[in-house]
């Protein structure tokens, strides 16, 4: 299952609940507001970094860098996408998750 | 009081793009300075990331409104207060937010930093120091 999450870690508990509810092996994508959990050295980051090691994480690029995040403020391991790679990914799933 | 003039802060808690709300906020400000008071402005939690430097919104379609920061100093829109512990849970330091400056014309028009970074404790008392507050 594709799993989104659009929501600011800070301010929304769309992060944790999907975390807590995801299936080991999942696909998580990161959109809107949702990216700035991937960014690195926030409160949440051990909590991201660990996902990373039981799901596939990805970012849309376009949405870090409407907000002023590079590359190098990603969280290791997270996948920066495009609006293309969004639409296989969803595609790829049989059924798209959105924690909003 | 100087002047008569009310003490009027805008509180901004909301990151840029996911909602209307700082877009919103940093219009209502512009508007309010040209009515000649004392203005400024606080961020806290995501509304941090309204002066995250480097916003690129060219694929996504949106309008990037984080130049008009810029015009605050114009405003007279000076007291740019941003909480510390709010950046510390970002992981973000003074370093990512954009380089906003005024020129103070009681000091030979030189230019100086808007953004103060504060703590939440001080905040409050400036916060307590208001007479009108708006929140966005």
């Amino acid at each position: 299952m594709l799993h989104t999450i659009n929501k600011s870690p800070f301010e929304r508990n769309s992060l944790d609940t999907c975390l807590r509810l995801a299936k080991p092996g999942s696909d998580l994508l990161f959109v809107e507001d949702g990216v700035y959990a991937v960014t690195v050295g926030t409160a949440v980051q051990d909590n991201v970094k660990k996902a990373t090691e039981e799901h596939v994480l990805y970012a849309l690029g376009p949405d870090l860098a409407a907000r002023g995040i590079t590359e190098d403020q990603v969280i290791d391991g997270v996948n920066i996408v495009d609006y293309g790679d969004f639409v296989d990914l969803a595609a790829k799933n049989d059924r798209v998750q959105a924690w909003l | 009081m100087a002047n008569g003039n009310k003490k009027f802060m805008y509180v901004n808690r909301r990151a840029p793009y996911g909602t209307i709300y700082a877009l919103e906020g940093l219009e209502v400000v512009l508007i309010g300075a040209a009515f000649d008071q004392d203005v400024s402005m606080a961020f806290v939690d995501d509304g941090v990331y309204q002066l995250k430097k480097g916003q690129d919104t060219g694929a996504t379609g949106m309008k990037n409104f984080s130049p008009a920061y810029r015009a605050l100093g114009d405003y007279d829109v000076t007291k740019l207060y941003v909480e510390k512990e709010s950046l510390d849970q970002r992981g973000l330091t003074a370093d990512d937010l954009l380089d906003l400056t005024y020129e103070d014309e009681d000091d030979d028009y030189a230019e100086k930093p808007s953004v103060r970074i504060v703590s939440g404790e001080e905040l409050a008392g400036i916060l307590d120091e208001q007479d009108v507050i708006f929140n966005f």
